[in-house]
């Protein structure tokens, strides 16, 4: 048996050809029936994201399966082989069993380290199993990238800082205020960055939302959009006072906060903490104003730079979780070969056994007038040598070493054990 | 016997400093588990010491300085462990163990012969005293240690590079409020700390207040306190400038603590 693994993501295929293989809904059923039908595919799951689709197999033969499988995906989804053909990839055993933790693991993702994947790829292997399409060997898989993945997580910083604007703002003002729930926040014009800047802080617990615009009608609509309140564009100062987070983005050509503006605010504020963050293209808010205590102002670059030191340092962590991904790939493959040893075990018994009922009976031949206490102290003794003569090579084979593959064929050959069907 | 129990507990006090230092560089679960759990270990050991030289002693042990460090360590241990536990504030004990330690470390320089108490010494304000003392000063030094956590976090949040402990360093509005609220219970102690002393000193030597330098000290650490109390309350002056002034009352302590009993002479200083 033979772990395969046939698809395509974002970095093989583009959108166009993933949506036309994706098994959306209730193709999903279909998908990994018709999966399983291939003779070849002993056991079969299917994953399917906005991002990749991936067929999991244990197959008899890969070749042959491979061939089937991409003659599959092209009646199901009513496409040419030869266009989604180049866009595949195609791994089998070490190599898929490496790229099913890679992905469970989310180091194959377009954002690297990112947590649905893992959430996807269960839910994938849950449906498979529901419908019993798997086996033994793709649920001990199965089992292992989760294991793998969440190994991954702990043992390393992979998911840990935010690699995205609007999550380093509000990783940020968690780092500031510890709890966002009762903060209040005002954004100060629109856009898109900024909404979905302070999307991320409602949904982060901020409570109380102010929404200043300059139209005031475009102020109500967004305030109601946040289920905050609209504040005149005049009044903004006045607001400031009870405002602990502002995310700014006016369009405006010269700076609507200045630095002595903002420290008569600090006073009235009794100098509780304030976090600003300025989008805007030219800047609208007095850089200067990042000097007095208690305020922390972040422009776009600055968030820029935190993103990018981010990334990097999901890099640095990547490197230590493709360590462990090798790790886990490798005690899976041992546990693999470990099934082929039971039946070697189970061949050297038989053997041992065929042999002493061989020989027993010639002796019971040999002396006919034997009593049936002397013939069980002789059928004793017989057992007992095969059984000490059997344990070693027993106990090794059970034994997790590195040269097992090699040692079941020695023993094979040593004891004259026919392989199987292997 | 209670030598070796005290010398057992520094070692696992050094342990978990050393691991505490490494945390700073490198930390996963298993060591910060490892860290409170060496502490834990020499709590327990360090409790039984003051236990045994009690009994042994027959009086409170905070007669001369190796006991009063090793009480005063043990004060601190015992509030680290409390705000572990209720706070979970992730690498306090990185910057708080050394604190501990070099109390405990100069507690184990100090002569540790257990003498009869002098005459003056022997009154119940010696224990009421001394602890209220030691507990007002250990939420202190807690402070201290939480001061320099904020103006690290302060650092990178206001320069903008979140580097290093960025990540692993509570919030800086936890870091003010816990603060606060240990300078808001360390304050009320240390006032009952200095008017039980001076009643003491009014039984024992018919006055209340000499001029004494470990009195003046203790009212100048007393006034530096009140000062960051009323600040924060009047005017609002918290975070950067609260945590300072944390750092420099503790300074104080240290100067009160040891300095005045080693440079200038007193009659605090033990029999």
């Amino acid at each position: 048996m033979k772990v395969l693994v046939i698809g395509l993501n974002h970095k093989t295929a583009n959108v166009d050809i993933r949506e036309k293989l994706a098994f959306n809904g209730p193709k999903l059923e279909e998908g990994v029936f018709g999966l399983r039908k291939i003779p070849e595919v002993k056991e079969a799951a299917l994953l399917s994201t906005c991002n990749r689709v991936e067929l999991y197999a244990c197959v008899s033969n890969a070749a042959a399966a491979a061939d089937h499988i991409k003659d599959f995906l092209s009646q199901f989804h009513s496409i040419k082989r030869q266009d989604f053909e180049k866009s595949l990839y195609l791994h089998s055993d070490y190599d898929a069993i490496r790229h099913i933790f890679r992905v469970s693991s989310s180091l194959d993702s377009m954002v690297l380290g990112e947590p649905q994947i893992l959430g996807q790829i269960k839910d994938a292997f849950d449906f498979a199993l529901g419908k019993k399409t798997t086996g033994v060997l793709l649920n001990k898989l199965m089992k292992k990238a989760i294991s793998t993945a969440k190994r991954v997580r702990t043992e390393t910083r992979i998911a840990e800082n935010a690699v995205s604007i609007s999550f380093a703002a509000v990783e940020l003002a968690k780092k500031i205020f510890t709890n966002l729930s009762g903060k209040s926040f005002m954004l100060l014009g629109a856009g898109e960055m900024a909404e979905l800047a302070a999307r991320h802080l409602v949904n982060n617990g901020v409570t109380d939302v102010m929404v200043v615009n300059r139209t005031y009608e475009r102020g109500c609509d967004l305030a109601g959009e946040f289920n905050g309140k609209a504040v005149k564009f005049e009044n903004f100062l006045d607001e400031l006072v009870h405002t602990d987070i502002i995310i700014c983005s006016t369009g405006a050509p010269a700076y609507v906060l200045r630095k002595d503006q903002m420290l008569k605010v600090m006073k009235e504020r009794k100098h509780r903490p304030v976090f600003i963050i300025d989008i805007s293209v030219p800047r609208n808010i007095d850089p200067g104003i990042n000097k007095i205590d208690n305020v922390y102002l972040y422009d776009v670059d600055d968030l820029q730079e935190v993103v990018d030191t981010n990334i990097h340092g999901r890099k640095v962590e990547a490197e230590k979780a493709e360590k462990i991904v090798d790790e886990e790939v490798d005690k899976f493959i041992r546990w693999m070969s470990s099934l082929n040893s039971v039946p070697t075990i189970v061949a050297l018994r038989q053997k041992a056994e065929d042999i002493k009922k061989e020989e027993f009976d010639k002796f019971k031949n040999k002396f006919p007038g034997m009593d049936d206490e002397k013939t069980k102290a002789v059928e004793y003794l017989t057992s007992a040598i095969i059984n000490k003569l059997i344990h070693p090579p027993t106990v090794a084979l059970k034994e997790d070493s590195e040269d097992r593959d090699e040692l079941i064929a020695m023993i094979k050959k040593l004891y004259g054990i026919n392989g199987e069907e292997e | 016997m209670e030598i070796i129990l005290f010398e057992i507990a520094l070692t696992f006090y050094f342990a978990a400093v050393t691991v505490g230092i490494l945390e700073l560089f490198k930390s996963t679960k298993t060591s910060s588990f490892i860290m409170i759990g060496l502490v834990v270990a020499g709590f327990a050991l360090h409790t039984a010491n003051i236990i045994a030289r009690y009994i042994m002693s027959g009086h409170i042990p905070i007669a001369n300085m190796h006991e009063a460090s090793s009480f005063f360590s043990w004060c601190i241990v015992m509030l680290f462990l409390f705000l572990e536990y209720r706070y979970n504030l992730g690498l306090l004990g990185s910057f708080i163990m050394p604190v501990v330690f070099v109390f405990m470390f100069s507690s184990s320089m100090l002569p540790r012969k257990m003498e009869p108490l002098s005459p003056v010494l022997q009154s119940y304000w010696l224990g009421i005293h001394t602890i209220l003392a030691f507990i007002g000063d250990a939420a202190f030094a807690m402070a201290f240690g939480i001061g320099i956590m904020y103006l690290i976090q302060e650092h990178y949040v206001k320069s903008k590079h979140l580097g290093g402990l960025f990540q692993r360093l509570p919030s800086l509005q936890i870091l003010d409020e816990v603060n606060y609220r240990l300078i808001t219970i360390g304050f009320p102690f240390l006032t009952l700390a200095i008017i039980t002393g001076s009643l003491w000193a009014e039984s024992a030597w018919g006055k209340f207040w000499r001029w004494d330098p470990k009195e003046v000290w203790s009212l100048v650490t007393w006034f530096i306190y009140a000062v960051v109390l009323h600040v924060r309350l009047i005017a609002g002056w918290r975070g950067k400038r609260a945590a300072i002034l944390s750092i420099i009352g503790f300074c104080a302590i240290l100067f009160t603590f040891f300095g005045v009993n080693f440079i200038l002479k007193s009659m605090h200083t033990f029999s």
